[in-house]
């Protein structure tokens, strides 16, 4: 039955494999996405064909083995982030939680006030979003960042007014993996009584995430950040302490306790259940990996490479993630160099609006540096010897193209090319 | 984005890369474009005195794929053209040959630029008998 499906251990191959006998082309861009796990995989698929039943249909034998499912996700999910079942509410995805936490609050307090705060850094679904209800009468006070990635902590008090309903930042970063610090922010929302939101797409799953400790009223999760399913997330809404109420963007059956009408996707919210539980027994050991495997590939990269730049503080990061600017180089380039190797990069070649990273030039990076920018996120299934190969094509990449490169030559000759003036300025 | 067989020929193999001493007055330099944008051009000429015809080109490029792709073309067509030949290249003819999509047709007018520019240049020391650093102040 749908249960025996074969699942597959590993992407298939496309190219053969190279003398160190390691599969490409290599993924190593799992803040895009991640691989689901297979172990995800086997959870799901029974919810497709045999407990295909929908979870709010209350008088079968069909529609309970559903909601059994879904309860059970719900109970993963909140134990992952220190939350109560009631307090989970199922989504498509972040980007849905995202707005679903800032549009609903927005309406819901609006007798009490119109101000929220965010940061320059945020991802768009947050960004877009606030600047969607400035639209409708909402003042939204955009926090800078600081050379690591950081926000100011006394930039936030300061933006605090009477009529400052919600701050949204997010936990970790999409880009340079710089982690906020969300319990002091937490703490300061919850002195000044205003509503604190956290997109943790990237967080959780990755690192510890404790809505209680750190003073969290809303989260956004993603599924398919954290080897699990596209098209279904998750928010978490405090229930008490304070009690956070949120008014729907979806209308329709009250599903969710009313704060998300819409038939459950019932294997996607197991799927994302199966990779919180995974998520909360691997964690500890998963994330001394990450990291071991990170610093291997900076420590090689910078070993040989001269005028490479990290982006973001080293300190405050995800463990899998390195945001590295190669000086001289253009992202795109480099890319296409490595094209045995999925990484991205903050170059406005590839971006859709032609701009090159509005993180990076948050953090005083020049235009410059953002378009010589790579990303590099090492996830759960990636192996030491791919990051030996990673190391090695960039490096060899980035010097090619830097013998490739008028700036490299003319920096060579001492020219300051601050200094030039340039004709396409 | 996926890119044409001859983006990814140039890129691979780039013709003529390198560079032409800028201070000798058969030698045209242009640079073009400006690292804030991501792409910048250094395209080179050197031309024969008595007939006017480039007889070498050499180019560095710091850009996309494309841009490259682009620069390493042109130096191939201007080569064996004389000057006013080089000229007449257009940048629609370097999007034609390399197939370029629509957001990479800047990378076609930078070449187009960094061919005039390096002409300019070198008319200009046709011009004033004294070498003039070719490279932008």
């Amino acid at each position: 039955m749908s249960t025996d499906v074969k699942i597959p251990q590993a992407a298939p191959e496309t190219h053969s494999p190279s003398a160190k006998g390691i599969k490409l082309p290599i993924y190593m861009d799992n803040h895009a996405t991640t691989p689901m796990d297979p172990r995800v995989l086997e959870e799901t698929l029974p919810y497709f064909m045999e407990k295909f039943g929908n979870s709010a249909s209350r008088n079968h034998s069909f529609g309970w083995a559903a909601e059994e499912g879904v309860e059970t996700a719900r109970e993963r999910i909140a134990k992952l982030i220190g939350a109560t079942t009631k307090e989970v509410v199922f989504t498509s995805g972040a980007t849905e939680s995202d707005n679903l936490a800032i549009k609903g609050v927005a309406e819901m307090y609006r007798e009490k006030g119109n101000h929220i705060i965010t940061a320059v850094t945020e991802h768009k679904a947050v960004l877009d979003t606030c600047k969607r209800l400035e639209k409708f009468g909402y003042r939204v006070t955009y926090l800078p960042v600081q050379k690591d990635g950081l926000i100011d902590l006394d930039d936030l008090k300061r933006a605090m007014d009477d009529k400052t309903i919600l701050v949204t930042i997010m936990y970790a970063n999409n880009e340079i993996g710089v982690l906020q610090p969300v319990a002091e922010i937490g703490k300061l929302c919850h002195e000044k009584g205003v509503i604190f939101h956290t997109d943790a797409t990237q967080a959780v799953g990755k690192v510890p995430v404790d809505v209680i400790k750190q003073n969290i009223d809303l989260a956004s999760i993603s599924g398919h950040k954290m080897y699990g399913p596209k098209g279904v997330g998750a928010l978490y809404v405090r229930r008490k302490n304070p009690r956070v109420q949120i008014s729907a963007i979806i209308d329709g059956g009250g599903h969710e306790r009313g704060m998300r009408s819409g038939t459950l996707n019932v294997p996607g919210i197991v799927g994302l259940g199966k990779a919180c539980a995974i998520a909360l027994e691997e964690m500890p050991k998963e994330s001394c990996h990450l990291a071991g495997l990170r610093n291997r590939l900076n420590d090689r990269i910078m070993g040989k490479l001269d005028e490479a730049y990290i982006n973001g503080s080293m300190e405050h990061r995800l463990p899998g993630n390195l945001n590295i600017s190669f000086a001289y180089v253009e992202g795109e380039s480099l890319l296409m160099g490595i094209n045995d190797i999925a990484v991205s990069s903050g170059s406005a070649c590839t971006s859709a609006t032609l701009e090159p990273s509005y993180v990076l030039k948050a953090l005083g990076t020049g235009d410059d540096l953002a378009h010589s920018s790579i990303r590099f996120g090492i996830g759960r299934f990636n192996t030491e010897a791919e990051v030996d190969y990673v190391a090695d094509r960039v490096i060899e990449t980035v010097e090619r193209l830097r013998e490739l490169s008028p700036l490299y030559e003319m920096a060579k000759e001492g020219i300051n090319l601050k200094d030039v003036k340039w004709a396409g300025e | 984005m996926s890119y044409s067989d001859k983006v990814i020929d140039h890129y691979n193999n780039p013709r003529n890369v390198g560079s032409l001493d800028k201070s000798s007055t058969d030698v045209g330099t242009g640079l073009v474009g400006a690292p804030e944008c991501g792409d910048v051009m250094k395209l080179q000429i050197k031309v024969n005195r008595e007939t006017n015809v480039i007889e070498e080109a050499k180019f560095k490029t710091f850009g996309c794929g494309s841009a490259i792709a682009s620069s390493s073309l042109a130096t191939e067509w201007v080569k064996g053209k004389t000057v006013d030949e080089a000229l007449s290249i257009k940048n629609m003819d370097i999007v034609k040959e390399l197939s370029l999509p629509p957001v990479k047709i800047h990378c076609s007018v930078l070449a187009e630029d960094a061919i005039r520019a390096a002409i300019g240049d070198w008319k200009k020391k046709q011009e004033a008998p004294k070498p003039v650093a070719a490279e932008a102040k």
